[in-house]
């Protein structure tokens, strides 16, 4: 029999080993904390979640004049001229810009992501674990304002040969097509990006897979499986569901990043040919926002930027649902 | 404004200058550069105690700081505070009278934008007529990053030829032709543009579009509307033409000379000027009052043939009352213009890539602010 808010003295009965028990008058706190916390619990709740209904009234509610007063197809338009008497503008090119880019970085950053969990808590000897763990960790702390200064400044450089290379070598496949982009494309972006999103699916990845039952291991390896035989049969699935939300966690990040990417991306001129290519340039939408925040000089055009921001919010939300559904799914064949 | 801020982040990782302030046209310029302190044009007797609260252009930001570091030098008590929000912004506050004056890029419009008449609302507004009083102007550099090439002549046909990505290498016969004695590569040009609307690129459109129209067909506008691969800001394109072998972008002065990347000479029919200061003040020497009396609205004459003007400068103005309603204010507005715009506080933005205002500008914009009360 226990309370919410303590421990009942009759939870822990004296031991054979004669500890004295707990002490009831002390374990409790009686009807008042239970209240006090149970409100303070629900209060907090009730904000978040007011929180975000108000920011996506906002986002709708500043956006819908602009909208309605746009005279190119919102979704599908490639031009972007918001303000003024005829204001035109589409985020198409935003929305491939942005899910190319953090696409690119899901791609590198959950297998190598895992990679390092799995090192971290299967392969690594063991004094080893705990200083390269924290040293991960701290990959996360970095401030995105660093990573877009050392893209600019140090990686920028180093990746302009390897691009070269790649348009042409690979240049006959259209998403590798050389463009007119120096620095700041597409792969670039999302290879930084990746930088940045490699410490959230390891750390999480990590935490999950050092959960794995040690009876599942000792299982699979007592029936003569390998060590990666071990992994495949026991670590991975118990630690798919938590890898798939750290991926999406790390999507999210992707998604909205803005800082770093602000710093890096090459803009297009209006105009420009469409195409496939990683190598191109484009703006993501936080970049778009936050490179022209200075000049919203009227409703209307701070409408378009705020109807850009609108589809990011939906975006993030898509792929958070997404994570939600599927770790539901996952989670019955795992337990 | 967190993007600015940002902005200035960057700037002090990058230079370890102590300059915070970050904005369309910033200046990062080391703290060191000299404040010409005391001998500002501020004697004892003008100065006012309190605030003075303006707002506006990101183009004038750090002159405006060291006009206001010059002014409390001699006025300690005095408290001038500038936002640089950007020009619309300011002008905003500025009718809605939540600013005692505003700096902007260009000059209260008189015809209708967006259904309304700035200098008729400003005009209300102050219960006077508003003046637009000229008091920082910036040239634009064009900043190249050949290899080889240290000298580079062009003039605005072929400057809107290489930005509109109609020549496309370096050794184009149409700049050979201007570089007589200079071997040009074969390097791609590759143009950097402001992706941020900014009044840099409105006013670098606004001459190519004055000086070679035929070349550059495109309406002035805030976004660029040329070719080539846009970066964030002035530190952006500086930064990017830097990196890249044949690249070529518009910047002010300060980041072309901070980045060390040479600057093309203008050649405006009278051969090529180099980019000074004084070649500057010559082009804004020759612009147009567009004003009445002491409203100072000018036009720039982008397309002058005046021998030794540099054209691609921008102006920047102060927009104040004639009259404030309030005579207090008027006095503080008065006293701290009046510093701004003396010869010792304009030289001295020289050094942060500001031109001062040329002599006859100069005494017109005095003998305004004079007027103001």
């Amino acid at each position: 029999m226990s309370t919410v808010t303590g421990v009942s003295a009759t939870d822990d009965p004296p031991g054979p080993d004669g500890r004295t028990p707990l002490r009831g008058v002390s374990a409790s706190t009686g009807r008042l904390g239970d209240r006090l916390f149970g409100g303070a619990a629900t209060v907090s709740g009730v904000i978040v979640i007011a929180t975000v209904t108000l920011i996506a009234v906002f986002l709708i509610v500043q956006a819908v004049p602009a909208l309605r007063d746009n005279q190119a197809s919102f979704f599908t338009s490639r031009e972007w001229a918001p303000g003024g008497d005829t204001p035109r503008f589409g985020i198409v090119e935003f929305l491939w810009t942005t899910v190319a880019a953090s696409t690119m970085a899901m791609i590198i950053a959950v297998p190598f992501g895992v990679a390092v969990a799995l090192f971290l808590t299967q392969y690594a000897p063991l004094w080893m674990r705990g200083p390269a763990a924290a040293l991960v960790d701290l990959l996360a702390a970095v401030p995105s304002i660093v990573y877009g200064l050392w893209g600019l400044i140090t990686f920028a450089p180093f990746f302009k040969p390897i691009q070269g290379w790649l348009e042409n070598t690979l240049g006959w496949i259209p998403l590798f097509s050389p463009t007119g982009i120096s620095g700041g494309t597409i792969l670039f972006i999302g290879l930084v990006l990746s930088i940045m999103v490699l410490p959230i699916v390891t750390a999480l990845s990590r935490e999950v897979f050092a959960q794995t039952p040690l009876a599942h291991k000792e299982g699979a390896l007592a029936l003569g499986a390998t060590r990666w035989e071990m992994i495949r049969t026991a670590v991975l699935p118990f630690g798919r569901p938590g890898v798939i939300s750290a991926a999406m966690l790390a999507l999210g990040r992707a998604l909205g990043e803005t800082i770093a990417v602000t710093f890096l991306v090459s803009s297009l001129p209006d105009g420009a040919a469409w195409t496939w290519s990683l190598f191109n340039g484009g703006e993501t939408f936080a970049s778009k926002i936050a490179n022209n925040a200075a000049e919203f000089s009227n409703p209307n055009k701070t409408g378009a930027y705020i109807a850009a921001g609108l589809v990011l919010f939906v975006l993030t939300f898509i792929v958070n649902s997404i994570a939600r559904i599927v770790i539901e799914r996952r989670k019955a064949f795992t337990e | 404004m967190s993007v600015s801020r940002i902005g200035a982040i960057g700037a002090i990782a990058l230079s370890g200058a102590l300059a915070l302030s970050a904005c369309a046209s910033e200046n990062p310029a080391p703290a060191a550069s000299a404040s010409s302190g005391g001998t500002s044009g501020a004697s004892a007797a003008d100065c006012f105690s309190g605030d003075l609260k303006a707002e506006g252009s990101t183009a004038q930001k750090n002159a405006i700081d060291e006009a206001i570091k010059a002014y409390q030098t001699a006025c300690a008590n005095a408290n001038i505070d500038y936002q640089p929000t950007g020009s619309g912004a300011g002008i905003k506050q500025f009718i809605a009278k939540q600013v005692d004056f505003a700096g902007s890029d260009s000059a209260l419009k008189t015809v209708p934008k967006d259904g309304k008449v700035e200098a008729t609302d400003a005009k209300n507004a102050c219960g006077s007529d508003a003046w637009n009083l000229p008091m920082v102007t910036g040239p634009i550099a064009i900043a190249y990053n050949v290899k080889g090439v240290d000298k580079l002549v062009l003039n605005a046909e072929v400057a809107a030829k290489i930005f509109d990505g109609k020549i496309t290498t370096w050794n184009d016969p149409a700049i050979a032709a201007l570089n007589k004695g200079v071997t040009l590569p074969a390097t791609p040009i590759k143009v950097f543009f402001r992706s941020d609307e900014s009044g840099t690129t409105e006013n670098f459109t606004k001459y190519l579009h004055a000086a070679a129209p035929s070349a550059w067909t495109y309406d002035p506008a805030k976004k660029w509307t040329g070719q080539g691969e846009g970066k964030e800001k002035s530190a952006g394109v500086a930064t990017a033409t830097k990196g890249q072998d044949g690249g070529i972008t518009y910047v002010e002065l300060s980041y072309a000379q901070q980045n060390q990347l040479p600057m093309a000479q203008i050649d405006n029919g009278s051969g090529p000027v180099e980019l000074t200061p004084e070649a500057a003040g010559k082009t804004i020497a020759t612009a147009k009052q567009t004003g009445t009396g002491n409203d100072l609205a000018l036009k720039i004459d982008y397309a002058t043939k005046e021998a030794g003007a540099y054209p691609i400068v921008l102006v920047t103005y102060e927009i104040v009352c004639s009259k404030y309603a309030d005579a207090e204010t008027g006095k503080k507005v008065k006293s701290f213009l009046k510093s701004f715009s003396s010869d010792a506080v304009q030289k001295s933005l020289t050094s942060l890539g500001y031109a001062p205002l040329p002599t006859e500008v100069a005494t017109k914009v005095q003998s305004a602010v004079n007027a103001i009360s």
